[in-house]
């Protein structure tokens, strides 16, 4: 299986006034048609690494890589008008919360449209009409009133699945999925990772989730790469979470309260120098 | 004995939005006790109800076999104090963490404040390095101690806590949570906890309420969790949410 996503030994290095502070120093991976997750803290690096991807690094930011390639395509050295192509068509990315990355003055239907007619060259009634079987697979129930709502008419599940409709709209062939589902609450949260995951897999598309909730990205995914302090600490199976060797991962692990364990106190963080170096 | 916070058939009312609908609960001298629900089932206004912070429609709210009136005295905010859920709109941007603590120190009158400040800010695990700080040099977690420290300052009996942790780190919430464990086992503190997360309460609490709408859905005992002996559908849902994704 040849990869869609080759990256390797990416950083991301901010000049700030204190000097350059690199966030994201030396990560390499590479994505087949699959779900990988991106696990780490604040700060650890995960969200940098997936918009260097979709080439969302503020302007001042410096990116170097041996290898970034989606697709047999040099993301380095492509033209901003080639990554724009790209860019939610061939590459979509889910953000954290409806509530900001949706545009507050546009109607969610008019939103989903807009994103379809930039790449493909459709009518506008064509272009609604799959707008509204897009958000019926997104399980909206009533695709037809939701088309015309405002963002703020809207709640956070509706929200994050009218945003999952639009990235999707344009078929694309890999996500990037950074806290889709943070903001929402639990059982929502079930509901939109339920729809997320039978599109990925109905689609055949290649899935980046990044998250900080490393219990859910193992139930979610095939693969997770665990991040500290910009590098990659770890890289497993999913399903050989419990297996886990890196003190940083098995710490992770540990500290986060259970229904059926009772610890007092919880176990912490003993955080070591030598796993940032 | 007198219940610590006794909540009986309260309503909230903001404009014509019911977003509490004759709650009702009972929180025993030491307990503590959790309220669970998705966003909007009102967990929160009932905390915010009981300081003063949302407008009471009917019921009543007693603290310490005390009923409450309309407005908070300065007796209540000895006995009460509460942790927000944001550690960054919690605290003054440009007051330095000795003023934060100063603060409620001179509004009760007291005279020893240097000592208390000391001693609160060491009860928080954080050392005397920490008090000319601003908040924007602490991290999420130092911050949400310093919150505690101020709360913990006036020795108050009852700790509203609303979402402690829920902006934190996994890691860093750990040690939050220990943090609160402690000091409610050292000076034998009432916690009333809001959070969304049943594993949270689970861990905190020896009691719960679940909430949703506006209303209580059922009392459980942490136990009964631990033991999934659940009557009600919507807590199940909570329960397996709390599970993980699976698979279908």
């Amino acid at each position: 299986m040849s990869a869609l996503l080759d990256v390797e030994d990416l950083r991301v290095t901010f000049p700030t006034r204190v000097g350059l502070v690199e966030a994201v120093r030396g990560v390499s991976f590479s994505l087949g048609r699959e779900r990988l997750g991106i696990v780490g803290e604040s700060g650890s690096g995960k969200s940098q690494t997936g918009r260097a991807i979709m080439g969302l690094t503020p302007p001042q930011a410096r990116i170097s890589a041996k290898t970034l390639s989606f697709d047999g395509i040099d993301l380095l050295a492509a033209s901003p008008r080639e990554r724009r192509a790209l860019r939610g068509n061939r590459i979509a990315m889910i953000l954290q919360d409806p509530k900001y990355s949706l545009d507050p003055v546009m109607s969610i239907g008019r939103q989903i449209v807009e994103t379809l007619r930039t790449h493909e060259k459709v009518s506008k009634a064509e272009a609604r009409e799959r707008a509204l079987a897009m958000l019926e697979a997104v399980q909206i129930r009533d695709p037809k009133r939701v088309f015309d709502l405002h963002p703020h008419e809207v709640s956070g599940g509706m929200g994050q699945r009218a945003m999952i409709a639009m990235m999707l709209i344009a078929g694309p062939e890999m996500m990037i999925a950074d806290e889709p589902t943070s903001a929402l609450d639990v059982t929502v949260q079930l509901e939109v990772l339920g729809i997320l995951d039978r599109l990925v897999s109905q689609r055949g598309m290649g899935l980046i989730f990044i998250s900080h909730d490393l219990r859910l990205v193992s139930s979610f995914c095939d693969r997770v790469l665990v991040m500290y302090a910009g590098k990659v600490v770890e890289q497993l199976k999913a399903s050989e979470l419990s297996q886990a060797q890196h003190p940083y991962t098995r710490g992770l692990l540990n500290c986060m309260p259970r229904i059926d364990a009772d610890r007092h106190p919880l176990p912490v963080l003993d955080r070591k120098p030598e796993w940032a170096a | 004995m007198t219940s610590a916070i006794s909540v009986d058939r309260l309503e909230v009312i903001f404009d014509r939005f019911r977003a509490l609908k004759g709650v009702s609960l009972d929180v025993q001298p030491g307990e503590s006790f959790g309220l669970v629900g998705e966003s909007g089932s009102g967990k929160s206004t009932l905390l915010r109800a009981i300081v003063g912070l949302a407008p009471v429609a009917s019921g009543g709210i007693a603290v310490n076999g005390k009923t409450l009136g309309p407005r908070r005295d300065k007796a209540f905010y000895r006995e009460v104090q509460m942790v927000f859920q944001d550690p960054y709109g919690s605290l003054h941007p440009r007051q330095t963490v000795d003023r934060l603590l100063q603060e409620p120190l001179a509004i009760h009158g007291f005279a020893d404040s240097e000592k208390r400040i000391e001693r609160a800010l060491d009860e928080v695990g954080l050392g005397k390095g920490f008090r000319f700080r601003y908040a924007h040099q602490l991290s999420g977690g130092q911050r949400q101690r310093v919150a505690i420290a101020r709360a913990l300052i006036l020795e108050p009996s009852i700790l509203l806590l609303d979402e402690p942790t829920s902006a934190l780190d996994a890691s860093v919430q750990a040690e939050v949570l220990n943090l609160l464990e402690e000091v409610r086992r050292r000076r034998k503190l009432t916690f009333l906890m809001v959070s969304h997360d049943l594993a949270i309460i689970t861990h905190m609490c020896e009691r719960l309420m679940v909430m949703q709408n506006g209303g209580t859905v059922e009392n459980l005992a942490a136990s009964d969790l631990v033991e999934r002996r659940v009557t009600k559908d919507y807590t199940r849902n909570l329960l397996r949410a709390s599970d993980g994704f699976v698979r279908v």
